[in-house]
């Protein structure tokens, strides 16, 4: 992989997912404005948030000035050279964050500094996985704070909520964290869930169901029906955009499954705000973009 | 409505829930380090008496002698509050502006020094940007790096809604308290349809 291709082509992925929302996003944005009322704070909050997307897009800055944790996620063939590829990610992100594409937003957890790079232990993150082929996938999430803040992880059987092990328990989890989160993650949100896992696994795997697309359907029956229930009885509660009342409290929620041991059952729920910044690319060989993936 | 500066504690005083202002002024930017330094006693580099302060790490380039800001959104403000009703009573703020709201403490003292909180539209970061009309000062840059340090911005019709007001009324704790009440009921419909 030749560096000089893959490190622009890397720079521009992080500029486009900082500064604009993938289509399948801003269209469930624009389509939940129009349920929201004239004249109310909540759609007052949709009216400012699409004129944000708009501008940002305009302007090619970040559409929030939190521009996350930066999480790659890569498919690559066998003999893919994952240190090169952390290398180019590595000098891509520092550009990025001279020019303003990122926030300066890497701190010490024992010192307090800041890095000013962006760069330091787990920062960015990278995830490699092997694919079939010799396609090669990359794939961004920006994740701001204040969405990561609100995500929440249970164990089931709870007893504070009456929800035990099965999937009854598992939605109330799942509402019970929507409500907590009011409208602190910044909602409308989007909800990525796992089922199961350890609790490492469980979160890595909600966040993993960041990258499906919004209007894509599950293929487990039973998770697709929890899905739009999930969604129907959010928006019930009234929490609305930014948490000022109204109809749109969750834009959607992607649900996925790992088996648990028997002695644990998991449910990690990552809360991802309006500002979803999710882009991905497809390289060759030699790191040029050959296709946008959302 | 606009709230232009100088933010008087009468003009803030007749703000109410739900009002969507517009704000002309300076306002300070400060975060969880400031507000932790500012708690523990340390003196502001700055005069805040009267003034607003704002929940926001901002994405600030220097361009030639000039910063030049380029996303200004809230950030969340409950992580404030432990410290934020001391710094209403210490420097009379007249207004924080942030986002999710704050809690009980924060409220009380709202009413008690005639103070409002400005909830700004999170994650608009451009919108807000060009709010920003000049970028006066910035200060405790070294200590704290760009997104902790106070920046002093001077904003023109600066979009927000009050959620809580000087009367002792919270949005926040209202819409908690219902959205609960319909949660319980939701589980009460769940467990009804399982037995």
């Amino acid at each position: 992989m030749d560096r000089r291709t893959l490190q622009p082509s890397l720079l521009e992925l992080i500029r486009r997912t900082s500064a604009e929302l993938p289509e399948d996003v801003a269209k469930v944005i624009r389509r939940s404005k129009r349920t929201e009322t004239q004249g109310t704070t909540g759609r007052y909050a949709m009216d400012v948030i699409c004129e944000n997307i708009d501008l940002a897009s305009e302007k090619s800055l970040p559409i929030c000035q939190d521009t996350g944790s930066i999480l790659f996620f890569v498919t690559a063939p066998r003999g893919f050279d994952e240190e090169a590829f952390r290398k180019a990610g590595d000098a891509a992100v520092v550009e990025a964050t001279k020019v303003g594409y990122l926030r300066q937003n890497s701190v010490d957890s024992i010192t307090g500094r800041n890095s000013g790079t962006n760069l330091g232990p787990g920062s960015p993150t990278y995830h490699f996985e092997q694919g079939p082929g010799a396609r090669i996938d990359i794939r961004l999430i920006l994740k701001g704070g204040g969405c990561e803040n609100m995500g929440a992880q249970f164990s089931l059987p709870d007893t504070r909520l009456g929800a035990g092990r099965d999937m009854t328990g598992v939605e109330k989890c799942i509402l019970e964290a929507v409500n907590q989160a009011q409208g602190k993650g910044c909602g409308p949100g989007v909800l990525g869930v796992a089922i199961g896992g350890d609790r490492a696994t469980g979160y890595l795997h909600s966040k993993e169901q960041l990258l499906r697309k919004l209007g894509d359907r599950n293929p487990i029956p039973v998770l697709a029906r929890m899905e739009k229930s999930v969604v129907e009885r959010a928006n019930s509660l009234g929490i609305g955009p930014m948490g000022f009342g109204g109809q749109t409290t969750l834009l959607g929620c992607k649900i996925g499954v790992r088996n648990r041991l028997p002695a644990s059952f998991f449910v990690s729920i990552s809360y991802m705000c309006w500002a979803y910044r999710r882009q991905g690319i497809m390289i060759d060989s030699r790191g040029r973009i050959r296709e946008w993936l959302y | 409505m606009r709230l232009d500066a100088p933010f008087t504690e009468e003009k803030i005083r007749e703000l109410k829930v739900g009002d969507i202002v517009e704000l002309t002024g300076v306002v300070f930017t400060g975060r969880d380090a400031v507000h932790k330094y500012l708690h523990e006693g340390n003196d502001p580099p700055v005069d805040l008496r009267n003034g607003i302060i704002y929940h926001c790490g901002p994405v600030v380039v220097k361009e030639g002698a000039v910063w030049v800001v380029k996303a200004a959104g809230p950030t969340t403000s409950i992580r404030e509050e432990p410290y934020q009703a001391s710094l209403i009573q210490k420097f009379k703020l007249r207004g924080v502006i942030g986002k999710g709201g704050m809690g009980a403490k924060t409220l009380a003292a709202c009413q008690e020094h005639g103070c409002v909180y400005l909830h700004a539209i999170g994650g608009a970061a451009q919108v807000l940007a060009e709010k920003v009309t000049r970028v006066s000062n910035v200060y405790l840059m070294e200590k704290f790096g760009s997104p902790e340090a106070i920046w002093e911005f001077q904003v023109a019709a600066f979009p927000a809604v009050v959620t809580m007001d000087a009367h002792g009324n919270s949005l926040h704790k209202d819409l908690l308290a219902t959205s609960t009440a319909k949660l319980q009921e939701i589980f009460a419909e769940i467990d009804k349809a399982k037995a």
